[in-house]
C-alpha cells in the first residue's frame, strides 16, 4: 500500500495548492478581502452630467476609497442623472450636506466620485440623497468656454 | 429443455449490412465440453459475445441456466455474468495491475472479503494455471502462454457455472498448448463447469470436446460428437475436418468470374472511359 | 451540382447531431456512476493524480511564463501612455477572465485529456473493457466515471493555480525587474478584480470547460476503434475536438459574463 500512500499525500498537497491559490486570489488580487463582508449603505446623488462616469467605479473620501458606483440612471422627472453608490458600513459619520463630484483621476484616466464632508450633524443613511453635486468636465465644454473667452477678449 | 444449459434458438445477428446468423439454432450440454468451430468469418466469437449478453441478437433467443439473455435488464444481466467466466483470446489483463490483483480484481469488485480470504483464493487458483511464483510479475512481462494462463485463473476465480473460451490455442507454443488443452480439460472436470471452446484448430479440439458444433454460413453446418464428425459422409465437415483447399467451402471470396472482371466493360461493347 | 452539396451539407449536420446523441447517452451512463465512484473514493484519488497532479508542471510552468510575458509587454505598452501603474490590473484581468480559464484547459487536454483517451482507448482495443463486462464489472462505472470527475475537479484546481501564479510572476517582473511600483500593482489590481465578477466567472468557465474537455477525452476514448490506428485518430480527435470547443464556448462564455 507504499504507492497509494504516496498517491494520496501528492493529491492532498495538490488540493491544498489550489485551496491556498484561491486564498490568495479572494484576498490579496480581488476586492473581497478590502470590501469584505460588510454590506455598507446606499445613497442617491444626482448630477446634470455624469461624463464618462460607469458602474464599478469608486467613490473617495479625501483620495481615500470608501465605496463604489452601483448604479446610473436617468430620472425623467427631473432630466438629471441618478447615480447610486453604495459606501462602507464602516463610513457612518458623512454629514448630509456633503457634497459628491465628479472627477477624472489623471488626464485620461477613468472618472471617480469625490465626497467632501459639509458641516451638519444629521448623517447620510440607507437611502438618503446627496443634493449638494458637481457634474463632470468635459473636455469639449472646457474648451468650448475658452475659445468663448478667448473671443470676448479681442 | 432442463438437459441443456444453453439453448440457442432460430438466432438472426447481423454488423451492418453483413449477415452474420441466420436462423441458427443449437444446444450446449450442462457439464460437457462443447467446441463451436468453423471457418474464419463465420461469427464464433460473436457467438460467445451473444451468450455474454455483449451484443444483443436481431431476432432469435438466447437461453442460458433459463435466463433469456437478450431481454435481461441491465441489473440482471450483471448478476447473470457473474456466474459467467471468458477466456479472451488476448488474455484481456489489466495492464496497470500486477498478476495478483488481476485475478483478485472480480472479488475486491464484488465481495469485502478480508484480505487472507483473498490471498487465499488467488493463490488456489493460481496454483491450479502453475503460476503461483509469478504472482508479483506485471501483464507486461509475462509471456503470450503465461498470460492465458492467469487470464485462465482469473476467469474462474468467482467459480463459474459456464465458462467460454475464445481461440483459446491460438499462437501458442507446443508445450504452452499442450498445458491449456489438459488444462481446459481438467478444470471442466474437477470444477464441474459447462465449458465451451471457440476454435478452429480440429486436432486440440476434438482431443477434449464433448460434443462438436460447426458453423457456417450463418447457419449450423452438422454437430455430433468428434468421432460422429470424423466419419461423418458430408463432403463440408469432411473438407473442414481434413483441410482440403477447395471444396463446399469456396477458396474464392464471392466474385463475378475472372474473364468478366478483367475484361469487363470492353465485352459488352461499351469503352470504360 | 447544387443539389449533392446540399445533400453533404444535410447528411453532416445530420452525422453531428447523431453523434451528440451518442456522446449524450453516453454522459448520461457516466454521470449514473457517480454515486458508486463516490463510495469508492479510493479509485478517485488514483485518478486525480494521474489527471490532476501529473499535469501541474505544465501548468505552473506555462502560467509563470505567460505571467512574466504579459506583464513585460504590457509594461512596454501602458509605459508610453504614462500608465504603467494599471500594469496590475491587465495582467491580473487578463489572466483571471481569459488566458488562465482557456490556457489551462488546451493545456490539460493536451497533457491529460489525450492521456485519458489512449488509455481507454488501448484497454479497449486489448478487450480489457469487455473482460471487465464479463467480470460483471461495469467498465463505464468502474473506468470512464472515476476518469470523468478527476477531469471535472482537476481542471478548476489547475486554473485557480494557474491564475494566481501567473500574476506572481507578472510581480515578479513587472516591480522587480522593470521597477512598477510594488504597491500600485497590487492595490489597482485589488481596486479593479471583483471577486464575484472576475474572480468568480473566470472559475465558472474552467468548471464548463473541465466537463465538456473530460466528457470529449473519455467519449473518444469510449468509442474508438479498436484497433492502434484507431486509437492514436481517437486521441487527436480528442485534443483538436477539445480545444474547438473551449475556444467556441469561451466566446459565448465571454459574451455572457463580461459584456
Amino acid at each position: 500500500m507504499g504507492s497509494s500512500r504516496k498517491t494520496e499525500i501528492f493529491v492532498g498537497a495538490f488540493v491544498l495548492l489550489a485551496l491556498l491559490a484561491f486564498f490568495v486570489l479572494a484576498m490579496n488580487i480581488s476586492n473581497l478581502g478590502s470590501l469584505g463582508s460588510d454590506k455598507g449603505y446606499t445613497v442617491n446623488a444626482q448630477f446634470d452630467n455624469v461624463g464618462g462616469l460607469q458602474p464599478r467605479a469608486k467613490v473617495t473620501l479625501s483620495g481615500v476609497s470608501v465605496g463604489r458606483v452601483t448604479g446610473i440612471s436617468y430620472d425623467k422627472e427631473t432630466f438629471r442623472a441618478v447615480v447610486t453608490m453604495t459606501i462602507n458600513g464602516g463610513v457612518d459619520y458623512l454629514p448630509s450636506d456633503t457634497q459628491a463630484s465628479i472627477y477624472t483621476s489623471g488626464l485620461l484616466g477613468e472618472q471617480y466620485i469625490s465626497l467632501e464632508p459639509g458641516a451638519e450633524d444629521e448623517v447620510l443613511a440607507e437611502g438618503s440623497a446627496v443634493t449638494l453635486t458637481q457634474s463632470a468636465v468635459v473636455l469639449e465644454e472646457i474648451i468650448g468656454k475658452l475659445l468663448v473667452s478667448f473671443t470676448t477678449k479681442d | 429443455m432442463s438437459d441443456f444449459f444453453v439453448t440457442i434458438r432460430d438466432l438472426y445477428f447481423s454488423r451492418g449490412d453483413r449477415e452474420i446468423f441466420s436462423g441458427v439454432s443449437l444446444d450446449i450440454p450442462e457439464g460437457k465440453v462443447t467446441a463451436i468451430m468453423g471457418p474464419s468469418g463465420t461469427g464464433k466469437t460473436t457467438l460467445l459475445r451473444l451468450m455474454g449478453g455483449q451484443l444483443r441478437p436481431d431476432r432469435g433467443s438466447v437461453i442460458v441456466q433459463g435466463l433469456e439473455i437478450p431481454s435481461l435488464k441491465r441489473k440482471a444481466l450483471y448478476q447473470a455474468r457473474r456466474r459467467m467466466g471468458m477466456l479472451f483470446q488476448s488474455g484481456a489483463l489489466l495492464t496497470d495491475l500486477s498478476v495478483f490483483e488481476n485475478i483478485a480484481f472480480p472479488i475486491r469488485e464484488h465481495y469485502s472479503f478480508p484480505e487472507s480470504i483473498i490471498r487465499d483464493i488467488v493463490l488456489l487458483k493460481l496454483e491450479l494455471v502453475g503460476l503461483r511464483g509469478a504472482r508479483d510479475l506485471m501483464p507486461s512481462e509475462l509471456s503470450g502462454g503465461m498470460a492465458r494462463r492467469v487470464a485462465l485463473a482469473r476467469a474462474i476465480v468467482l467459480d463459474p457455472t459456464l465458462m467460454m473460451y475464445d481461440e483459446p490455442f491460438t499462437g501458442l507454443d507446443p508445450v504452452t498448448l499442450g498445458t491449456i488443452v489438459s488444462l481446459i480439460k481438467e478444470l471442466n472436470c474437477s470444477l464441474g463447469m459447462t465449458s465451451v471452446v471457440v476454435s478452429h484448430d480440429i486436432h486440440e479440439t476434438f482431443s477434449i470436446a464433448d460434443h462438436v458444433c460447426i458453423l457456417s454460413e450463418g447457419k449450423l453446418a452438422a454437430q455430433g460428437s468428434p468421432e460422429e464428425l470424423m466419419n461423418s459422409e458430408s463432403e463440408f465437415v469432411q473438407q473442414f475436418v481434413q483441410g482440403k483447399p477447395d471444396g463446399p467451402i469456396p477458396f474464392h471470396f464471392p466474385a463475378e468470374p475472372l474473364e468478366q472482371d478483367i475484361l469487363g466493360k470492353d465485352m459488352s461493347g461499351k469503352s470504360a472511359l | 451540382m447544387i443539389l449533392n452539396f446540399l445533400q453533404s451539407i444535410g447528411a453532416y449536420v445530420l452525422d453531428a447531431f447523431a453523434s451528440l446523441g451518442r456522446a449524450s447517452l453516453f454522459l448520461m451512463q457516466v454521470l449514473m456512476g457517480i454515486k458508486d465512484v463516490l463510495l469508492r473514493p479510493r479509485l478517485l484519488i488514483r485518478e486525480l493524480y494521474s489527471v490532476g497532479v501529473l499535469s501541474l508542471l505544465i501548468i505552473v510552468f506555462s502560467a509563470i511564463f505567460v505571467g512574466m510575458v504579459l506583464s513585460l509587454l504590457g509594461y512596454v505598452t501602458l509605459v508610453d501612455f504614462g500608465a504603467e501603474s494599471s500594469l496590475g490590473v491587465l495582467v491580473s484581468l487578463s489572466l483571471i477572465r481569459e488566458l488562465g480559464p482557456v490556457l489551462s484547459a488546451l493545456l490539460f487536454s493536451g497533457r491529460a485529456g489525450s492521456a485519458l483517451t489512449a488509455e481507454i482507448g488501448l484497454m479497449k482495443a486489448t478487450e480489457q473493457l469487455a473482460s471487465m463486462e464479463m467480470m460483471a464489472v461495469d467498465p463505464i462505472r468502474r473506468i470512464v466515471t472515476p476518469r470523468f470527475l478527476a477531469g471535472f475537479i482537476s481542471l478548476p484546481l489547475l486554473t485557480i493555480i494557474f491564475m494566481a501564479l501567473g500574476i506572481y510572476a507578472g510581480y515578479l517582473v513587472g516591480s522587480v525587474w522593470l521597477g512598477v511600483d510594488e504597491g500600485s500593482y497590487w492595490s489597482q489590481m485589488q481596486n479593479k478584480v471583483e471577486f464575484w465578477h472576475d474572480v468568480v466567472n473566470g472559475i465558472i468557465k474552467s468548471v464548463v470547460f473541465g466537463f465538456v474537455v473530460t466528457w470529449i477525452a473519455v467519449y473518444q476514448g469510449y468509442n474508438a476503434m479498436p484497433t492502434s490506428e484507431g486509437v492514436s485518430r481517437a486521441t487527436t480527435n480528442s485534443v483538436v475536438y477539445s480545444a474547438l470547443a473551449v475556444l467556441g464556448l469561451d466566446f459565448i462564455l465571454t459574451a455572457i459574463m463580461f459584456i
